[in-house]
């Protein structure tokens, strides 16, 4: 049971698109048997949304993305929860997530252009209360997002026909 | 100063040889702009990462010398394990085993150590377009034997003894099958063995498919069974397993006498298989993480087996479900086209190749070939244009 299930997510990870009569193909199950796993999934919270991996600097070359380390001082009962629902409201933020180490959250912002992630920072972010600092790395190229490869030469490599 | 004339120069039996219907495809595919292929025989995947590295650290370690002529003894050691472990047939490391330059050299190796002028071996078809032309070069006959989509493509008893005459010498055994992807089960091999056991014909069994079998079934080579290990020349390698198809290894496992033979036409032709890949391939054999990589990429292509075979036959195409390898084998009689024309007009109009069915044997006319060693998103898109050709014809 577990195994279809595992497999059902190993298939939407790479290939959200294919239809549940494909994926139930490729399993070997009745179609409603995948409807009825993935809206399972669904439900549980485990699958939480689906969404294209895109190259964004080929969509749009001004847009930005920035990785913001930050440190946060923890609340009583609520630990570093609060600051970090707090921030993941905004529009502008991609991801949020607590760290070990170093910094305590990790932030991925990403803006239409350099200012528009700048003044995010300064103006919401480092205001906010709870929040002790910050450091702003801004991403300058992608190799590879949720499993894709983003360079040309990831291509095929192999001949159009062969044995 | 005259040209050389050519024609008077080469052999008669060279020239006589055609080259391969995949080549001919491939030389009107390659003319064409954005096509995309379902018409590949070796694996998308990359060679697994250990291997790899062993071949990387062989060279750092200057180890770039000729080997043994039959392989490095570790290798063979490595491949006489594995062979007992797959399909549980001991053979001696140092008698029974060459390691070639792919399976390709291992066929030719077979044939040529068997063959006097006009012996026949029996090809059952459609297969792998090799067979036919190595015995033809080697002097000897090809004498098709062909297997039918009714009979999922397996050889069956009635067919080969038939076939079988006084100067059969050999029968290649080629399953799991390219093109079709069919299997031999250990009933079906029973079969063939009873008939082959009271002649002296050797089988060839080209097994290079063996680790890509669906459905829960394991591969069964025909030398396990009763008095067949003597009569059997096993063939397999490296390539489609282990995604190495560059690498060029394989290996022949059989009887002294014939190995011997074998082995003296290797020492005069290649002397040695690349020392490179022959370090790497043990790698392959024994390194834990080659087989969990092995293992996941059975379970992907068997995933991309299931969703090709039920697109084509939501398009009404006729797909037997292959049980090995990695290719679907539609018939697609119903269009009225013949494979050529379909698969010339399917490059055209929506710049898909696939390779025709009779590339691999007159019996092949009416089938194509498409290979299932793609990604997810390529198959889907691949797939959703047959559909539109076919609704377009």
């Amino acid at each position: 049971m577990n195994e279809i299930r595992s497999k059902i997510l190993h298939i939407l990870r790479t290939s959200a698109r294919l239809t549940n009569a494909q994926i139930a193909a490729m399993l070997g199950v009745s179609e409603q048997e995948a409807a009825d796993k993935i809206s399972n999934l669904e439900n549980e919270g485990i699958i939480i949304g689906y969404s294209a991996i895109i190259n964004e600097e080929k969509y749009d070359r001004n847009a930005v993305t920035a990785v913001i380390e930050l440190k946060v001082s923890p609340q009583i009962e609520n630990g570093y929860g609060a600051v970090a629902n707090k921030i993941a409201q905004n529009r502008e933020v991609e991801s949020v997530q607590l760290m070990s180490g170093a910094y305590d959250l990790a932030v991925t912002v990403k803006g239409e252009n350099l200012r528009e992630v700048a003044m995010f920072v300064s103006d919401r972010l480092a205001v906010m209360d709870g929040v002790l600092s910050t450091a702003t790395h801004f991403i300058l190229q992608r190799f590879k997002e949720k499993g894709a490869l983003f360079a040309l030469d990831a291509d095929d490599e192999r001949s159009l026909v062969s044995p | 100063m005259k040209t050389p004339d050519y024609e008077k120069l080469l052999s008669e039996r060279v020239k006589n040889v055609e080259f391969s219907g995949i080549r001919k495809f491939f030389d009107i595919a390659a003319t064409m702009d954005n096509v995309i292929s379902l018409s590949v025989g070796e694996p998308d995947f990359k060679t697994p990462w250990a291997i790899r590295r062993k071949a990387i650290l062989s060279l750092e370690t200057g180890h770039t010398r000729y080997s043994s002529n039959a392989g490095i003894e570790e290798l063979r050691r490595k491949i006489c394990e594995y062979t007992q472990n797959s399909i549980g047939v001991n053979y001696s490391p140092s008698s029974e085993i060459v390691v070639t330059v792919g399976g390709s050299e291992a066929i030719d190796l077979a044939i040529r150590a068997l063959i006097n002028r006009n012996d026949e071996v029996l090809v059952p078809e459609p297969c792998f377009v090799c067979y036919s032309p190595l015995v033809e070069l080697a002097g000897g006959i090809a004498v098709p034997i062909v297997t039918r989509f009714e009979n999922q493509f397996k050889l069956t008893p009635e067919a080969l003894r038939a076939a079988i005459t006084p100067k059969t010498k050999a029968l290649i055994l080629p399953f799991p099958n390219n093109p079709t992807g069919a299997v031999m089960r250990r009933d079906d091999l029973q079969k063939i063995a009873e008939i082959l056991r009271g002649t002296n014909i050797m089988v060839i069994s080209d097994e290079i498919y063996s680790e890509l079998t669906y459905g829960g079934q394991k591969h069964v080579s025909i030398a396990s069974l009763n008095n067949m290990k003597e009569r059997t020349i096993v063939i397999n390698g490296f390539s489609k397993a282990f995604a190495m198809t560059g690498w060029r290894l394989g290996w022949a496992a059989g009887p002294e006498p014939i190995l011997t033979q074998m082995l003296k036409i290797h020492q005069y032709a290649i002397m040695c298989s690349p020392t490179t890949s022959q370090y790497a391939a043990i790698t392959a054999l024994s390194a834990p993480e080659c087989r969990r990589d092995v293992d996941f990429m059975v379970s992907e292509y068997d995933m991309r087996r299931r969703l090709c075979v039920k697109a084509f036959g939501d398009m009404g195409l006729d797909c037997f479900e292959p049980e090995g390898a990695f290719y679907v084998f539609p018939r697609i009689q119903s269009t009225g086209l013949s494979s050529d024309e379909f698969c010339e007009r399917l490059i055209k109009v929506k710049r898909v190749a696939v390779v025709p069915g009779n590339a691999f044997g007159k019996s092949g006319e009416g089938f194509i070939r498409v290979s299932y060693a793609y990604s997810l998103a390529h198959l889907n898109d691949a797939t959703k244009r047959i559909e539109e050709f076919l609704r377009e014809i």
